[in-house]
């Protein structure tokens, strides 16, 4: 008997559950590693309890002392042939960790302990990321109800070296995180960055679903990123009912997904300018944000696009008057925003801020799974609506937008690139709205058990949603994947060797989301 | 005798914290935006005498004594500095030196009173105050001792009625101390005093933990520093004129610091701020221009 092959699916194709091969525990590691060694990267890696997907309802607590059985799925994504390889395999209590291999899963794999329990033997650094209890109380999980940020930190012990801890609690009102330096005079010799403060539970809460909730989880899963989140949701059920969203939707749901990455950038910058203390780019983007803000405002009434995409379309259309006031305020906000942006790049005191600093080289990005702005930073050729192209990215390309220091400036200039493909892009696409419905209804879910992801380029990287339905086309499983999620280590690495006077600017530089992360 | 020196020093209690109100203006002016008030500074200050102070139990009197000593310090810098070409209100041979040390003194409470909190961050913001204070000072010194010589003067006031026409040697002095006068009173480009990021902080961060009329106490106090070191160089670089009534030098004197205010304000408006390990390269080229001018004025 041969071993079986990691399933080859396209972005959005839905997969019968019964063809997700499974691997045993040794094949599956070195399948993993073998191809993150040939250049694919983890997309996605989670557990789900066998019961669960057996029956097709939610896990049922085994006999106290015995560990139930944990189906691990891993999606591969692969740049060079745009597919994604999908595989799975069956462990109980303990498997032995990839990490040391394959670091990129470190993350995913601290993720499945606290979840279910199940045991990376091995991993070098295996502690809660989210201080939760575990959703299957069995086995040698993380301790339930462990209080949260309450662990190990890592340590540097010598008589000069002393340790700064900041958060949860901040000085402005942002998110609440830890962080712990470990300095040497003003210089960082590591950071260790604790999360887990705004966990919700969504995953569990979406299970059982698509019910009239889902979409409102989805839309505030991180804020900043509802269309993001919103459309990947969106084309995943519509890919699992095997429909598609009229073309008139798609081009809507494009405009609108660039318009969130042109207000979300155009903060971005005028947080970095407002961090160096450079007065006028960081107030006339502060201003500039909003006004792109207005524009899905414009839309749909929501200044972050909420209540626009639902499965099947968009649930406002743009008639030609709107879509002329549109283009119109695009174009102003573009000018202005050319003129703040382009200071940065001219003043000699802003650029010796921004350049050399919080640098990252490709290696070690493409090893610890970076993804988006900060990845294409570091030269990364990697964006999904270029390799995974779906909904209007699969008609009109947007060019990539790629740098190659990975310092602040890299992140920063990135943003612009983006900036402006952005603006085009919706100038186009505003200019050529196909015309027909917005929206449509879905027809019903075959009735057969279904795996499928779906991944959408939001404007901070790679998001990937999962999902697991049963028979009757209910979520088993809808595993989420922020960017953020892949990011967080990126920045704690960045600050190696800095002084740590220079962490707010980086932080800002990969502006990462703690509630997207934290779920 | 006239009452001028007593007038000079009630007009620097009084207006110094109009000085910060000029520069946020001008700050909002270049940024598209209206701005705080001009007087916001004052309704600050009533507002923190007006509240109560919250105490951390690690700390002990050295904590409250902070604010206390500080204020009385530059209070009595206030005294030492003349305006308006008017002799200073206290003044004597080798008051200078007298001028950096209860600077010294007041940098120095400040410093003991951030340690005696225990907090990681006031440690950080003291050892960097620390650091560029002991750059800083130097050059103040150097700069004070290149114009006591070219005026024959060990006393401020025998030295600071400015020169017509400047000297390139006390243009040199005056360059070294408005470098030193923005890292002082950490403005833009040493210090960004609107900064709510802990880890980028100097002054700022070592009052973190100071509240209520405490806090009131180093604003102003702040403030009178601003004043003080903002009149030493107005008084070098604005020339007096002989001949009319004391009033009229002291209303040049007025305008001056006000375009000081105006000028700090603009640099912060078009500069960013330095990186910390380069603050003291800054401040070594203030040394420079300092000593440089020494050198020239002992030619």
């Amino acid at each position: 008997m041969t071993e079986p092959k990691p399933k080859s699916i396209r972005n959005l194709e839905p997969l019968g559950l019964d063809k997700v091969p499974v691997l045993d525990v040794s094949g599956f590691r070195r399948t993993i590693v073998d191809a993150v060694r040939n250049g694919a990267r983890v997309s996605s890696f989670f557990g789900v309890p066998a019961s669960a997907l057996a029956e097709g309802n939610a896990a049922t607590p085994a006999p106290d002392g015995a560990a139930s059985p944990v189906r691990l799925f891993a999606v591969l994504a692969s740049v060079e042939t745009g597919t994604l390889s999908v595989l799975s395999a069956l462990v109980q209590g303990e498997y032995p960790s990839l990490t040391p291999e394959c670091p990129q899963v470190h993350w995913f794999e601290r993720e499945i302990w606290e979840q279910w329990s199940v045991k990376p033997a091995g991993h070098p650094w295996l502690k809660p990321i989210r201080f939760h209890a575990p959703y299957a109380p069995t086995g040698s999980g993380a301790a339930a109800g462990a209080e949260i940020g309450v662990a190990e930190f890592f340590r540097i012990e010598g008589a000069e070296v002393h340790e700064v801890a900041v958060g949860p609690v901040h000085a402005g009102v942002i998110e609440p995180g830890h962080f712990r330096f470990q300095c040497h005079g003003e210089n960082v010799y590591h950071l260790e960055i604790s999360l887990g403060y705004q966990h919700r539970g969504v995953e569990p809460a979406l299970v059982g679903g698509p019910n009239r909730r889902t979409l409102h989880y989805l839309e505030t899963l991180a804020g900043d990123t509802s269309v993001g989140h919103a459309t990947a949701y969106a084309r995943l059920v519509e890919a699992l009912a095997g429909a598609a969203a009229p073309p008139r939707a798609m081009s809507l749901r494009g405009i609108a997904l660039e318009l969130e990455r042109l207000a979300n950038h155009t903060g971005d910058l005028g947080a970095l300018a407002g961090d160096v203390a450079y007065l006028p780019t960081a107030s006339y983007c502060g201003r500039l944000r909003g006004d792109f803000l207005n524009l899905s405002a414009l839309l749909c009434g929501n200044r972050f696009g909420r209540g626009l995409i639902v499965p099947g379309g968009v649930n406002f259309d743009a008639d030609r008057e709107l879509i002329a006031e549109l283009q119109a305020r695009l174009a102003a906000a573009a000018a202005d925003v050319q003129g703040a942006v382009e200071l940065l790049w001219q003043t000699p005191s802003v650029m010796a801020r921004f350049e050399n600093t919080g640098a990252l080289s490709l290696e070690l990005a493409t090893e610890l799974g970076l993804v988006g702005p900060v990845a294409r930073a570091c030269g990364a050729r990697m964006d999904v609506r270029h390799d995974f192209p779906a909904g209007i990215y699969q008609f009109v390309q947007v060019p990539m937008s790629t740098w190659n220091t990975g310092d602040v400036f890299a992140r920063a200039y990135v943003r612009w690139l983006e900036i402006q493909k952005s603006i085009a892009f919706i100038q186009e696409r505003a200019e050529a709205l196909p015309d027909g419905a917005c929206r449509q209804d879905l027809p019903v879910a075959p009735d057969r058990r279904q795996f499928a992801v779906s991944l959408v380029e939001g404007w901070r990287g790679e998001i990937c949603h999962v999902a697991i339905t049963n028979s009757a086309g209910r979520f088993i499983r809808y595993k989420i994947v922020d960017p953020s999620f892949h990011n967080w280590i990126g920045l704690a690495m960045a600050l190696r060797g800095q002084p740590i006077s220079d962490f707010p600017l980086c932080n800002k530089s990969f502006n990462l989301s703690y509630c997207g992360h934290d779920l | 005798m006239t009452s001028a020196p007593l007038v000079h020093l009630f007009l620097g209690l009084l207006l110094a914290p109009l000085l910060l109100g000029v520069i946020n203006r001008t700050k909002a002016f270049f940024a598209g935006r209206r701005g705080p008030p001009v007087l916001q500074l004052y309704w600050d200050l009533a507002k923190l005498l007006r509240k109560g102070a919250v105490y951390s139990q690690t700390t002990t009197w050295v904590f409250q004594a902070g604010p206390v000593v500080g204020l009385a310090a530059v209070l009595a810098a206030l005294a030492l500095i003349p305006f308006g070409g008017a002799a200073a209100p206290l003044h004597f041979n080798g008051d200078l030196l007298l001028l950096a040390y209860v600077l010294g003194l007041m940098r120095f409470f400040t410093v003991v009173a951030a340690l005696d909190t225990g907090s990681s961050f006031e440690g950080m913001g003291a050892s960097r105050e620390v650091q560029f204070a002991a750059l800083a000072e130097p050059a103040l010194l150097l700069a004070l001792a290149a114009a006591a010589r070219k005026a024959g003067s060990l006393s401020l006031s025998g030295i600071l009625p400015a020169a017509v026409p400047l000297s390139p040697e006390l243009a040199l002095a005056a360059g070294a101390l408005v470098i030193v006068f923005l890292c002082e009173n950490s403005r833009v480009p040493f210090d960004d005093p609107n900064t709510h990021l802990e880890l980028t902080m100097i002054h700022e961060v070592m009052v973190l933990d100071h509240s209520g009329p405490d806090l009131a106490l180093i604003l102003y106090s702040a403030a009178l520093k601003l004043w003080v070191l903002g009149a030493l160089i107005v008084g070098m670089l604005v020339p007096t004129v002989a001949g009319v009534p004391w009033v009229a030098n002291t209303v040049i004197g007025l305008a001056g610091m006000l375009l000081l205010a105006v000028v700090v304000g603009v640099v912060e408006s078009v500069t960013a701020r330095v990186r910390l390990v380069r603050v003291p390269h800054l401040l070594a080229a203030a040394g420079a221009l300092a000593a440089l001018a020494f050198v020239l004025v002992l030619r």
